[in-house]
């Protein structure tokens, strides 16, 4: 009976993730082992330059530096893989002990952090990159922090760059002060924001010029969206997501499991939250307002003609594009290559705007920046099926649910397994 | 977590049969007056053969126990009746300041309950059928000595997890690992629960100035603490003098069920006593 949930491959199906760089010169979306980029800016595909072959399994996490010189991808296949984006060569090659669930940069760009299944997360010094080096280098990382065997989701760097935070799959977000020499370990917990009651998804800053220090909001599988002071850890505001979602499609049908939020996106000056629920076809804008420390529904963008449910979302700094990904990794429909469909959402800029409502519009296929190429490259062909969509949806449902949602046994089942054991004995 | 069985029953195994026997009647008689009882007629305590369990618990499965969401969730009138008789009675003046992890039976926690009868402590025990004698334990201490013991408490968890979950930012000023699994193989070294990466949890929860007491029967583990805590930048050793001023290093080896059993087997035991210290490192980086 446990084998059967063991080998399920359903588990290892990865949704698909899209990231942009800050200065919106790349969108690089990566499904599968499969990593794809495509050069705004030129309107041109990117060929990368990996001597050891890219990666041969599937990608869990992907990342620009904030400064836009570095990516970092990392995966399933053990890998963390940091790129260089002014030639798109590999630069080094991290092997890790176990599989990769999060990548972060620190917000200087000398060190790369990633966590493992089990919880532990490591650094990677690449303060001293040497570019002319043809072969990428392999690094040996150092473990900083640990969450005790727990699945680490996501990995974030404050704003002001003094905490690294870590949430996981145990309801948890680690607010820890990262040194100045990191190799050391990260020893000093400054906080833990408490208060989910499933596993925490994403985390995002929300940060203005008057507010440099920024707030966070964390989006979990309890379907709320959560802002938090993580300098004390203390929850500013709960916005539950699950209410309006339901609203939107009753289909009547009852759900086992609540609308997981899967991703966070937020606009620079912070008064935007674009939020990616499971089962919500779009996405959803909450307002944040930082100077009462509240979040507030805004509204729904729902994406007409399909059911385009977002599993990654990302945005630039610099350009007012709200990107999303949707696509799953295995898919059953057999195709050569891996679909992903890719759509955008103009106008995600600011909620103070009188405008705002009329301005966020989902942009069609050929308004979209870059155009048919940008999505031949990214999606992996122009059109994508319709059954393609409900079998990602399904699939990326299901691996996200046997993940990070602990299995329940019924009390006999529990007491049946138990039978064999010493101590259960002495009732009889 | 307690290394080896501490159950009567098993060590009895042991005893020539002659005393076994004589044990034996005994038993039946007492079996005959009590009929069925978990607790003793005489002194009103559980008594462990009820609450027999196994010697180990994995700390790295999932767990099917309810933990609270965060330590304002924690409710002492559960805990602490006499102190705190409603749940909204709880203001947050009196908390928790000493924590036994991996209390096995309680033996410390009842020594420390009237040494320090002012103070909140709590046990957290993985196993829930030894949870159940302490928790049974209290209960009988408290009804036969009034006023007495209502600032001991336990509670099924696994502190490995969650420990943040009971515990505010430097809550605590005491916190006792006695004779923790000893976790031999290299791949179970993980399990231990004293290891440099939860130490940062610990360290949290720790207020400056807070002790940290271990000490287990097993040289091979009293090294690998001794190294995990000389290792971390927020711990130092608690010097010769005051370990000896301090009453309750005495109890480590004393008070608890699995202490005895090593004194009475003349065995030795490897005691490491940390105070946890201001992070010295990182404020020198930012000055």
């Amino acid at each position: 009976m446990e084998e059967e949930s063991e080998k399920n491959p359903e588990t290892d199906v990865a949704p698909a993730l899209i990231s942009v760089h800050p200065t919106h010169k790349f969108v690089s979306v990566a499904i599968g082992s499969d990593l794809r980029v495509f050069n705004l800016q030129e309107s041109c595909v990117v060929t990368l330059t990996d001597v050891s072959g890219g990666h041969k399994d599937s990608i869990r996490a992907i990342r620009y530096s904030a400064n836009g010189q570095l990516f970092v991808s990392a995966g399933d296949d053990k890998l963390v893989k940091i790129w260089a984006t002014d030639s798109w060569r590999c630069i080094y090659s991290v092997v890790s002990e176990k599989r990769v669930s999060a990548v972060g940069i620190s917000n200087d760009g000398m060190f790369v952090c990633f966590a493992d299944k089990f919880g532990v997360v490591y650094v990677v010094d690449i303060e001293d990159h040497d570019v002319e080096d043809r072969v990428p280098v392999n690094k040996k990382a150092v473990p900083i922090l640990s969450h005790y065997c727990s699945i680490i989701t996501r990995l974030e760097f404050s704003l002001d760059g003094r905490f690294i935070i870590t949430a996981d799959r145990d309801f948890k977000i680690r607010v820890t002060v990262f040194p100045k020499n990191p190799v050391n370990g990260a020893h000093e917990i400054q906080s833990f924001c408490l208060g989910h009651t499933e596993f925490v998804s994403c985390l995002a800053f929300v940060g203005c010029q008057d507010y440099p220090r920024g707030l966070l909001v964390s989006g979990s599988g309890d379907s709320t969206v959560r802002l938090w002071d993580h300098t004390s850890g203390s929850l500013l505001d709960t916005y539950n997501c699950g209410a309006q979602a339901e609203l939107l499609h009753s289909n009547g049908k009852e759900e086992e499991i609540l609308h997981a939020v899967t991703d966070l996106c937020t606009t620079p000056d912070g008064s935007l939250v674009a939020v990616a629920i499971q089962s919500l076809p779009g996405v959803m804008l909450l307002r944040c307002n930082l100077s009462t420390r509240t979040l507030s529904f805004a509204k729904v963008i729902s994406i007409a003609g399909e059911t385009f449910i977002p599993t990654s979302i990302g945005a630039a700094s610099s350009a007012p594009v709200l990107w999303m990904v949707m696509g799953a990794s295995i898919l059953h429909i057999s195709d050569s290559v891996s679909l992903a469909r890719v759509r955008a959402i103009s106008g995600f800029t600011t909620s103070t705007s009188e405008s705002f409502d009329h301005e966020t519009s989902v942009l069609e296929d050929e308004e979209i920046p870059g155009g048919e190429s940008l999505l031949q490259t990214l999606q992996g062909k122009l059109s994508v099926g319709k059954e393609a969509f409900s079998t990602a949806a399904e699939a990326v449902k299901t691996a996200m649910r046997n993940l990070l949602i602990k299995k329940q046994y019924s009390v006999e089942r529990r007491e049946f397994r138990k039978r064999g054991r010493n101590d259960m004995k002495i009732k009889k | 977590m307690e290394t080896i069985h501490c159950d009567e029953t098993i060590s009895r195994r042991r005893c020539p049969r002659t005393v076994d026997h004589i044990h034996h009647r005994r038993k039946m008689l007492e079996h005959e007056a009590n009929a069925n009882s978990t607790h003793s007629k005489t002194t009103g305590l559980p008594r462990k053969r009820f609450y027999r369990a196994r010697a180990h618990s994995n700390p790295l499965s999932d767990s099917h126990f309810p933990v609270p969401i965060s330590p304002s969730q924690v409710d002492y009138s559960v805990h602490y009746p006499q102190l705190f008789p409603s749940p909204d009675k709880f203001d947050g003046s009196k908390r928790i300041e000493f924590a036994d992890v991996g209390c096995g039976f309680g033996g410390l926690l009842i020594s420390l309950s009237t040494m320090f009868p002012e103070t909140l402590m709590i046990g957290m025990e993985l196993r829930d059928k030894v949870t159940e004698y302490v928790k049974e334990r209290v209960v009988a201490l408290r009804s036969s000595n009034p006023g007495q013991y209502e600032n001991v408490s336990v509670v099924r968890t696994n502190s490995m997890k969650y420990i943040p979950n009971y515990f505010e930012k430097e809550q605590l000023t005491k916190m006792f690992f006695l004779f923790p699994d000893p976790h031999f193989k290299e791949k179970n070294h993980r399990r231990r629960v004293i290891n440099l990466h939860l130490l940062d949890e610990y360290a949290y929860v720790l207020r400056e100035g807070g002790i940290i007491y271990t000490i287990t029967d097993v040289e091979e583990l009293g090294v690998w603490i001794k190294s995990c805590l000389e290792g971390h930048p927020l711990f130092e050793a608690v010097t010769k003098e005051e370990l000896e001023a301090d009453a309750v290093v005495k109890l480590l080896s004393s008070a608890t069920e699995e202490g005895q059993k090593v004194a009475r087997n003349g065995g030795q035991t490897f005691q490491a006593v940390y105070r946890r210290i201001a992070p010295c490192v990182s404020n020198c980086e930012k000055h």
